[in-house]
């Protein structure tokens, strides 16, 4: 995309670390988050779940229900569109089960009353027959022959023929030769990793509030990451036109991924439909965990050859996501992350999307990569171990560049890698002593990072003011860069930008706060939507002074003549041009609407010590460093917030969070007692180091922070303790059995 | 459901006897409101302790024990003055349970009527010697801590029975007692192992030991062979392997998301050891 003007240098705000516009809100309770929303006469809703894994639906009775007082709807499958294809049909289907549950948790009916306790007890009437189906969770199982069948013809055309058909989608990329290039290795190591799966754990669960007449006409409130995708997807499960139903984001208590797509919304409207009322649907914590996607659990296989002084000469790696019961496993993200941090001759992926009897998978943070980094960065760090090469060095000398042939396939523009490397082996933290029982590990890590469909909308107050529309909602403090950036365009303070996350009926389409994107597209649209409304200003002044529009400039805040040519005029404040809008032309709003398409990828190096207690096998992390490009921080606090949180769930993810399947094929784990995500007394400070190698693609150079700082931990995390307990680990969790259990092994040799 | 507020333990122990279907008492609640949201025991009447007068009192006794109110919380045990310094592990473990909000709420009384295997107060309670006073219809009796338990969920009350005070018996001279657990985390966990060992010393020797294990078997084990082991030594490294080997040796833990049987049984000795060492170390600080 072609950019008015590339700005480097001479901020006054953007790099400013102001509080956040919606800080009061958020301390004082006055935000309001999806399951604040109430309307008159509203009903609350409950969902009857499979307790199964795998069961055909024989019988569903919902008279018992129906008969209590206060119940004023069911509704089940038949409530909803049919003749849906594709991913519209996988996410019906996954919101409401047709003929077979496929996972436990898996909704089956729902029921509307007045109370949230009578929906509660109205849905335990609901009867429910089930014939029960053979099961499978793990992602080996899944693909192996004999494996129960999940759903025949699932499959895409990617995959080549033979294979199991729980095997739906298939990738595979590379380029060179990589038997040639082992052959040149002077060491090649290859090995086996799995990492379960894991939930996005946001604090806040999901919550809607929908309102459906039978004209068709709808409005809906919800917890979501992106209400234009919750409106069409809605629209598409319910048959409505989609400019029909008007979508509202709340204020969202953490996503990560997890709410790009809907689970409780089109059940919400279906009630509200059945019964002509508002109703309200808030989700449990069990709920969340074993009816929302969690990440996808893997099985890897990497192989990587080296020669003596770390030139990695070819690398290949097999990648098997399990994703649950529907394709979408990000295996295609998982093969093609896999070695993009290194420059390589030779070098070929396969990844495997496999369905099982477990919730449908969504996207976590950077989908697919981290787990791709844990077993890349494992191999890499065995090879420097046994030959005695320094970690960072090493990956200096294989790291990609600008010009390097990606390990999938473009070739890289301006990236910052080697300078998060070199930032990492200059800080204090790598070259610090450890103490006995202590490991360090180092991981590098990359994401793509994305651009999207976007529009913003920018409009001038009478006072000088302005509000900014947007239409992404903020996950990580993107109101406040985006007020940083309008302000910067327009010269006036921070404090005068009100942004606001629009709701669909609002702006054109934006896609979803997802992919890293919204300080890149949202805020390079407000760039341009400011630019835009600094153009109509400038006009504004011009016709006033009687010069040509191109004659005026914009300064501080200020139309000036743009030279001793244009005359000589006092330079003319936004709120003296603003103030009679009205009379010279009618209202300033500057707006844009585009897909960028220059989202700048990002590459992380993190620095971990973990210390061990051989004796209970459990692990502190006891020292964290994160060091990523930012391209540029519009507001630093913020993308070092970005960094810490991702260490912070990686942390968790490494260490004890996981799925834990019974027998049975049920949950074990659904509460967070039993979910061990770390509280804050498991986690040490997290260190930052923000470097700023630009994306050309952005006016600013700014590249996405949200997801590639979740990219390296699994894998640094990984190395510190392999280093620490003297044996590697393969598999994450590492729990304290897991570590317990690999020392014994090692010492039986 | 009922809810009750009953001003003496004589109204209290009359609504339990008298109540149909499921009771419970209500104490912090941090067990009973959270299983009835949950769904997981939902009770047709609820009986509030709180009101009950001294049920907050921390209170020495004329022979040097104590006598803890059954609302206590575990930080207003750490928030008196002497307690935990007669019974510093007693009041650890009681005072880890859960968060500081937690912390404020939940009572040794609840921890131990809850029945859980994995109570963290009840090992310590166990091993320091503890008894409850238990008072129903036809009176109250004294039932060492060790007899409340019996298996997950479940004590050996009886109907109309409730617990209507603790008793912690006089520390004596150079003695000490410690609690360790087991949790993949820091806080907000449950523990995986609980190990507490209480003893006394006869200058440099153990004289008199006291070993209990939490989470490993259906209900909480006083374990003497691991008391054996430390009774005549000097906690050397024989002692500590013998006493390692005998808790192990105790375990009868299960399989499930929290850890494994063989987990449980190596960590079992780990603690044992570790706890052994503190509670050791802090009677001979305090030997006069
Ligand atoms: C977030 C969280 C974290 C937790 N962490 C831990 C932990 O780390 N370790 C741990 O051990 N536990 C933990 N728990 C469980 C709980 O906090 C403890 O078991 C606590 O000690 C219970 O005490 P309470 O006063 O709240 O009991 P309540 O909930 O009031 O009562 C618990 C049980 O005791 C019975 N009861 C209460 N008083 C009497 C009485 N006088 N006579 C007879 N029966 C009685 C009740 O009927 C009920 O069955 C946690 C709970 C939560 C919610």
């Amino acid at each position: 995309m072609a950019l008015d003007s590339l700005k480097s240098e001479g901020f006054k705000q953007v790099g400013t670390r102001p509080d956040r516009p919606d800080g009061f809100d958020k301390v004082t309770g006055r935000a309001k988050f999806g399951a604040d929303a109430t309307a008159p006469g509203m009903l609350h809703a409950a969902i009857v779940r499979s307790p199964h894994a795998h069961a055909r639906i024989t019988r569903i009775d919902t008279s018992k229900a129906e008969a209590l007082t206060g119940v004023k709807g069911v509704v089940t499958r038949a409530d909803f569109a049919t003749g849906l294809k594709g991913e519209n049909w996988n996410i019906l289907e996954n919101v409401m089960a047709g003929d077979t549950a496929l996972y436990d948790g898996h909704a089956v009916a729902a029921v509307a009353a007045t109370s949230p306790l009578i929906a509660r007890d109205a849905a335990k009437l609901i009867e429910v027959e089930y014939e029960i189906l053979p099961h499978v969770t793990d992602v080996d199982e899944a693909m192996a022959e004999g494996a129960p069948v999940i759903r025949e013809g699932a499959a895409d055309k990617s995959v080549p023929p033979g294979l199991h058909p729980n095997v739906v989608r298939y990738h595979e990329s590379g380029h060179g030769d990589v038997d040639k290039g082992f052959a040149e290795a002077d060491l090649v190591i290859e090995d086996h990793f799995r990492t379960e799966a894991t939930h996005q754990g946001y604090i806040e669960p999901h919550a809607c509030l929908a309102t459906l007449g039978g004209d068709g006409k709808g409005e809906l409130w919800c917890c979501t990451q992106g209400h234009w995708n919750v409106q069409k997807i809605c629209s598409a499960l319910l048959g409505l036109e989609t400019s029909q139903l008007r979508v509202t984001a709340s204020e969202i208590g953490g996503g990560f991924g997890g709410k790009t797509t809907v689970f409780i919304e089109p059940v919400a409207l279906a009630l509200s439909r059945k019964t002509n009322k508002p109703v309200k649907l808030v989700m449990s914590r069990s709920e969340v965990f074993r009816a929302t996607g969690p990440t996808s659990s893997t099985s890897m296989d990497v192989k990587i050859g080296m020669k003596k002084d770390g030139t990695i000469t070819a690398a290949q790696g097999v990648f098997r996501l399990q994703g649950g019961a529907f394709p979408g496993a990000p295996c295609e993200f998982t093969a093609m992350c896999a070695f993009a941090p290194y420059a390589l001759k030779n070098v070929h992926q396969v990844g495997y999307d496999v369905i099982a009897n477990r919730p449908k998978q969504a996207a976590y943070r950077a989908p697919g990569s981290p787990m791709a980094a844990f077993a890349v960065e494992s191999v890499i760090d065995e090879l420097c171990g046994q030959l005695g090469l320094d970690p960072i060095e090493t990956r200096l000398k294989n790291a990609s560049k600008r010009g390097t042939k990606a390990s999938f396939g473009p070739t890289f523009d301006q990236i910052g890698l080697v300078e998060t490397l070199e930032a990492a082996k200059a800080h204090p933290h790598y070259s610090a002593p450890l103490k006995p029982g202590q490991g360090r590990g180092i991981s590098c890590g990359f994401w793509f990072n994305h651009g999207g469909e976007t529009a913003v909308s920018l409009a001038l107050s009478e006072d000088g003011t302005a509000q900014l529309a947007v239409g992404t909602p903020d996950i990580g403090g993107s109101r406040a860069s985006m007020a940083l950036m309008a302000a910067e365009e327009l010269g006036i303070p921070y404090e005068n930008i009100r942004v606001t996350i629009a709701d669909t009926a609002t702006l054109g389409y934006n896609e979803v706060s997802h992919g890293s994107r919204v300080t890149y597209a949202s805020g390079l649209a407000t760039i341009e939507a400011a630019r835009d409304a600094v153009k109509k200003l400038c006009a504004r002044a011009a016709a006033k002074w009687g010069i040509p529009e191109d004659a005026v400039k914009w300064e501080n805040g200020c139309a000036v003549p743009s030279g001793p040519n244009a005359g000589d005029f006092d330079p003319l404040p936004i709120d003296q041009i603003t103030k009679r809008m009205g009379a010279t032309g009618g209202p300033i709003v500057g707006h844009f609407e585009a897909t960028p398409e220059g989202a700048g990828v990002s590459f992380a190096t993190h620095i971990v010590d973990a210390e061990v207690d051989p004796e209970t096998g459990k692990t502190s992390v006891v020292r964290y460093t994160v060091v990523q490009d930012a391209g540029k921080a519009i507001h630093p606090t913020y993308v070092e917030g970005q960094f810490q949180g991702g260490a912070a769930q990686g942390i968790g993810w490494a260490l004890n969070e996981e799925y834990i399947y019974g027998e049975d094929g049920r949950l074990q784990n659904a509460v967070f007692l039993d979910y061990r995500i770390p509280v804050a007394s498991d986690l040490p400070m997290i260190d930052t180091v923000i470097v700023e190698v630009p994306n050309p693609g952005h006016p600013y150079g700014v590249r996405g922070v949200g997801e590639t700082s979740i990219c390296p931990p699994l894998a640094a995390i990984a190395n510190a303790v392999s280093a620490a307990a003297g044996v590697r680990l393969h598999e994450l969790p590492m729990s304290p059995p897991r570590i317990l259990t690999a020392l014994e092994k090692q010492r039986d040799g | 459901m009922q809810y009750h507020k009953p001003e003496n333990f004589e109204d209290a122990v009359a609504i339990a006897a008298q109540a149909q279907g499921l009771t419970r008492f209500l104490a912090g609640g941090t067990d009973v409101l959270v299983q009835l949201r949950a769904d997981i025991a939902v009770p047709d009447t609820l009986v509030d302790v709180k009101g009950i007068g001294g049920v907050k009192d921390i209170t020495r006794e004329s022979d040097g024990g104590w006598r803890i109110g059954i609302a206590v919380s575990g930080a207003e045990m750490t928030e008196h003055p002497d307690l935990g310094r007669d019974w510093p592990g007693v009041v650890e473990a009681t005072d880890l349970i859960g968060s500081t909000q937690i912390q404020g709420r939940a009572t040794m009384t609840g921890n131990l009527c809850n029945g859980s295997p994995a109570a963290d107060a009840v090992p310590a309670m166990v091993a320091v010697g503890m008894s409850v006073s238990v008072t129903g219809p036809d009176g109250t009796r004294r039932v060492p801590v060790e007899e409340i338990p019996a298996g997950p969920g479940r004590t050996s009350l009886a109907k109309g029975e409730m617990i209507s005070a603790l008793h912690i018996p006089p520390r004596g001279a150079a003695g000490g007692d410690a609690y360790l657990r087991f949790i993949p985390r820091t806080e907000m966990d449950i523990a995986v192992v609980g190990c507490a060992v209480n003893l006394r010393l006869d200058g440099d020797t153990v004289a008199e030991a006291r070993v209990a294990l939490g989470a490993v078997a259906p209900t909480v084990l006083l374990v003497a062979d691991a008391a054996d082991a430390l009774v005549g030594t000097t906690l050397d490294d024989k002692a500590l392997d013998a006493l390692a080997e005998a808790a192990s040796a105790a375990c009868k833990p299960i399989d499930d998301k929290r850890g494994t049987v063989k987990f449980r049984t190596h960590v079992a000795g780990v603690l044992a050891r570790r706890a052994a060492k503190i509670a050791y170390d802090r009677a001979r600080s305090t030997r006069t």
